[in-house]
């Protein structure tokens, strides 16, 4: 790799701040897997038409015959007198139920409009909790565009399910942050098998069984978007630990390393079952490697994985970065990773995404990870491209994932090359 | 407030940016919130579009709610045109920014922008929807472009006929095709060859393709032929009253709607109407080949736009000799043409936009092909049922690569194997049922429904469960009880079960609620595969 300009103060590296259009989604578009995650749960989003034709867009095709999440449409009559929002919202979730006699959670998630209009969702929440008690336990937050941006709407919803947590000081390691089950329940085997007396996760499987949280909570962040969570989570007793989040090999061990030397087990144990892992993760990586080696990428914000993901990239995969725009910069989160990061990475926070867009062309890169509104302009331009979007649908924490992660955005590269209209 | 899970159309500033994203030329400055850019790609994915769309949104945040959004507007309104020199601005705002009041509209007439002509797009988000809101923006833009130009009131109307003294070939405009409708890249080249092949010229395809300055110059064409008039309804019926030039209303989807276009077209312009040759579609032969008889009271349902319902009505029920069962739309300004044509094929039409009560009356509808949106695939799936796409709101797959317009002779091709091929593949179905025996048979094997195809005892019920999340199903038979005398339920001997699983799957559905409502009218306890067929010969009749 090219030795990039260093920069004086490795710990603060230069951060360009921009403001203007930002191609993100709000934090609505979290309901697309946090719904998944939880079966028992539904989303009511009280909002407007873009609101419905936003998650509908996003989700990209209509999979469920009728889904977990849906929409409170505001029409004139609820803006012109505010009194009858409350009874119309209480009508509406009332129909709903009965309809879903199953679910046991339901999340008020405010907008932009319900959030302007100052539509108080909390009271809302807390009347029909109390009118439903024993039935469904009504909660809310906001995922508004004003507010959040796409991943940040996880975090606000954590927040809400997290007063219903019990207190507890009991020893356990609390991974937070929605992973794939089958990703989950192998995080859990090879934590056992290290000897990590208890593993719990948030958001659970079931709404209804959150773990308890207290002074012997060990917090680890499976998501780099948390930081509101992690840090009410903190305030409840959590220890957070800090490590850099489980993506490729080298991030997954130092992941898992962090959770163990937090319950002071012994190096060997951990290392007898890591150490299979990382090899095969690593063999698993080197195809992919040798078709990133050397490549130019330029992260686009979008998922706020964008820092993790350029280390694992650059480190594991030896691509060059050019630039790593991430849509807001937590720095206590983002620490470990950016210590790893190497010397001089250009970092954007924020996005003018006109000004950002004439840097990619300025640099042409070989590789550009961008959301679904950009992708196909940018091939046009002759610009090789990554949806971002898979990477919060697809499984790619962990070890045994660090070969597919690559190959996601190997195979944009690959497919080039196979390509040939001559 | 309306509890709404998936919707047939986004909100009316989507419509704008269909019309602004067809242009050339033209940028739309959307004051919105961060995360409304999202709609970037409707255009980008589903569209494949190889460019953004015209489109710089101002991305508000709550932090600039309490500075001044105002001065956003006006920043971006100054940095877009200066970036991207447009040659006409549309200037408007989504639904939150509606409430804020910025009125940016005004905010850019009070700008000096270098002469860039502005058009401010007031949309009301809470009631209205995507297709009138693209129908009101291109309004609001042909207007705005078109208002120096408007005859003094009292004018003379021009004649659509004015071509033979002024020595030329008669010219229309083709008005409506935009992105994110259905088909209509592949319709306007259809109906302009269609059209040059009896000496019409197109003189302005728009919005789709064209320029501010083709806008101006709409009046010089001697008609307006409205292709969709979800788009360009009311476009066409103010050029109809300021400019007094015609509009061809009919849409030329299917033989008969395309004839009847000619017709129309002709007598307005003055030409020797041709003896239209049947040859020019093979549709109307296929349709009467033998291999077609099967088609014969083919139970259809259908839901979609105005344009594409009607018109599905008319071929399935002229054209293809089908049996219509159900037709509606989710179009609520046509709602009136909808439901006549409805009437006059004996059926109430349904107006709605909630897909839960279209399923629903997809289910009771009991059809053996639906002709629908993505929306209706969806459910068709659920169904059991197989299904064309036929309109709008579409999915990246009916965007195809291959010519395949709807309208036209070509379309009535496009449109007869299209419909027909999902029929086909039940027929094919329905062999590989009566071959099921065989030994050579793999276990399992279906063609293209997969092995999900339900069988579903009441159609009237749909599980709710999605193939992910599979849940108990809630009508589990109870066993047949013997002989037992009436109370007020039949339940199906083993034999009339056996009898009726070798009926094909595709009326299973309707002999078994046949069968019952004979056995409850007759007080029939336990149904035998003898109730079967008393019912069979009943309903002969």
């Amino acid at each position: 790799m090219a030795a990039p300009p260093t920069s004086a103060d490795l710990a603060l590296p230069e951060v360009l701040k921009e403001s203007g259009q930002r191609e993100v989604f709000c934090g609505l578009t979290s309901i697309v897997w946090l719904h998944r995650r939880m079966p028992d749960a539904f989303f009511l989003v009280v909002g407007s038409r873009t609101c419905a034709h936003l998650i509908q867009s996003a989700a990209g095709v209509m999979i469920f015959a009728e889904p977990r999440f849906g929409t409170a449409i505001l029409g004139e009559r609820d803006l012109a007198g505010l009194a009858d929002a409350n009874d119309e919202l209480d009508r509406l979730v009332r129909e709903l139920l009965e309809r879903r006699p199953e679910i046991r959670t339901l999340f008020l998630v405010g907008s932009c409009p319900s959030e302007v209009i100052k539509l108080d969702l909390q009271r809302a929440a807390e009347r029909l909790s109390a009118q439903l008690a024993g039935q469904v336990r009504v909660l809310n937050y906001s995922g508004s565009g004003i507010e959040t941006t796409f991943t940040q709407g996880e975090d606000h919803a954590l927040m809400a399910m997290l007063p219903l947590m019990p207190s507890s000081d009991e020893d356990q390691l609390l991974i937070v942050g929605t992973l794939a089950d089958a990703v989950e329940d192998r995080f859990r085997l090879l934590f056992e098998r290290m000897g990590v007396p208890r593993v719990r996760s948030l958001p659970p499987r079931r709404s209804t069984e959150l773990p308890p949280v207290g002074a012997g909570t060990r917090l680890l962040l499976a998501q780099p978007f948390l930081s509101g969570t992690a840090r009410a989570l903190v305030h409840r007793g959590a220890r957070l630990l800090e490590s850099p989040y489980p993506f490729g090999v080298e991030g997954s061990r130092l992941w898992m390393e962090a959770a163990a030397a937090a319950f002071g087990l012994a190096p060997a144990a951990v290392a007898a079952v890591l150490d299979p892992l990382v090899t095969r993760g690593r063999r698993a990586l080197e195809p992919h490697r040798r078709e990133l080696e050397g490549r130019r990428l330029f992260l686009l914000p979008d998922s706020q994985m964008e820092i993790p993901l350029a280390r694992f990239l650059a480190r594991e995969c030896g691509m060059e970065l050019v630039e790593v725009g991430t849509p807001y910069l937590d720095r206590q989160l983002m620490a470990a990773e950016m210590a790893l990061l190497p010397a001089g990475t250009r970092l954007s926070e924020g996005q003018d995404v006109e000004r950002q867009l004439e840097r990619v062309r300025a640099e042409r890169p070989d590789l550009v990870v961008c959301g679904l509104g950009l992708a196909n302009p940018l091939e046009a331009e002759g610009i090789a491209t990554k949806w971002s979007i898979e990477l919060v649908f697809s499984p790619i924490h962990g070890c045994d994932q660090a070969g597919e992660l690559a190959e996601l955005f190997a195979r944009p590269l690959h497919r080039r090359q196979r390509l040939s209209f001559v | 407030m309306e509890l709404t899970l998936w919707t047939y159309e986004g909100p009316p500033h989507v419509g704008a940016m269909r019309i602004a994203s067809s242009m050339e030329g033209v940028h739309y400055v959307l004051h919105a919130p961060q995360g409304d850019t999202y709609a970037d790609l409707l255009f980008t994915m589903i569209e494949r579009r190889n460019r953004r769309p015209p489109v710089t949104y101002t991305t508000f945040q709550a932090r600039d709610l309490g500075g001044d959004t105002a001065e956003l507007v006006k920043r971006t309104i100054k940095a877009a045109v200066e970036r991207f020199q447009p040659e006409a601005l549309l200037v408007g705002e989504s639904c939150t920014a509606e409430l804020i009041q910025d009125q940016p509209g005004s905010l850019a007439h009070g700008m000096d922008l270098g002469g860039v002509p502005v058009v401010s797009l007031e949309l009301p988000a809470y009631s209205k929807k995507e297709n009138w809101g693209a129908a009101e923006s291109f309004y609001q833009l042909v207007r705005g472009l078109l208002k120096d130009q408007m005859p003094p009131p009292g004018f003379a109307k021009p004649s659509p006929q004015r071509w033979r003294q002024e020595g030329r070939r008669p010219r229309v405009n083709l008005l409506g095709p935009s992105l994110l409708g259905f088909r209509c890249r592949d319709d306007v080249l259809e109906i302009s060859k269609l059209l040059a092949s009896h000496g019409i010229d197109v003189s302005v395809v728009a919005p789709l393709g064209a320029r501010p300055a083709d806008l101006m110059r709409l009046p010089d064409a001697d008609a307006n032929v409205c292709l969709y008039a979800e788009v360009a309804g009311t476009v066409c019926s103010w050029l109809e009253r300021s400019f007094g030039m015609a509009t061809v209303k009919t849409v030329p989807i299917g033989i008969g709607a395309t004839r009847d276009f000619l017709k129309e077209i002709f007598e307005l312009l003055g030409l020797e109407i041709a003896a239209a040759s049947e040859d020019e579609s093979r549709l109307p032969w296929y349709s009467r080949s033998v291999d077609s008889t099967y088609l014969t009271g083919k139970r259809v349902f259908i839901f979609a736009d105005a344009t594409h319902a009607l018109a599905a009505a008319r071929i399935a029920s002229q054209e293809l000799g089908f049996e219509v069962v159900g037709l509606g739309t989710y179009s609520r300004e046509q709602a009136r043409e909808v439901r006549a044509a409805a009437k006059e094929l004996g059926l109430e039409a349904l107006i709605s936009d909630d897909y839960l009560a279209v399923e629903k009356a997809m289910a009771e509808a009991a059809p053996e092909l639906v002709l629908g949106t993505q929306m209706e695939r969806h459910s068709a799936k659920r169904l059991g049922v197989p299904c064309a796409v036929i309109s709008s709101p579409l999915h990246v797959q009916d965007v195809p690569a291959r010519y395949s317009p709807q309208m036209g002779w070509e379309g009535a091709n496009v449109i007869f194997d299209s419909w027909v091929h999902p029929l086909m593949m039940g027929l094919e179905e329905h062999l590989i049922g009566m071959f099921r025996h065989d030994f050579e048979f793999v276990d399992g094997h279906r063609s293209h429904l997969g092995d999900g195809a339900p069988e579903r005892s009441q159609p009237g019920i749909s599980s709710e469960g999605a193939a992910s999340e599979p849940s108990p199903d809630p009508g589990a038979q109870a066993p047949a009880a013997e002989a037992a005398p009436w109370s007020g339920e039949s339940t199906w001997s083993a034999d009339g079960e056996a009898e009726l699983a070798k009926i094909p799957f595709f009326v299973r559905g309707k002999v078994k609620r046949n069968t019952e409502t004979f056995a409850r009218e007759r007080e029939v306890a336990l149904i035998s595969a003898e109730t079967l067929y008393d019912a069979k010969a009943h309903f002969s009749r």
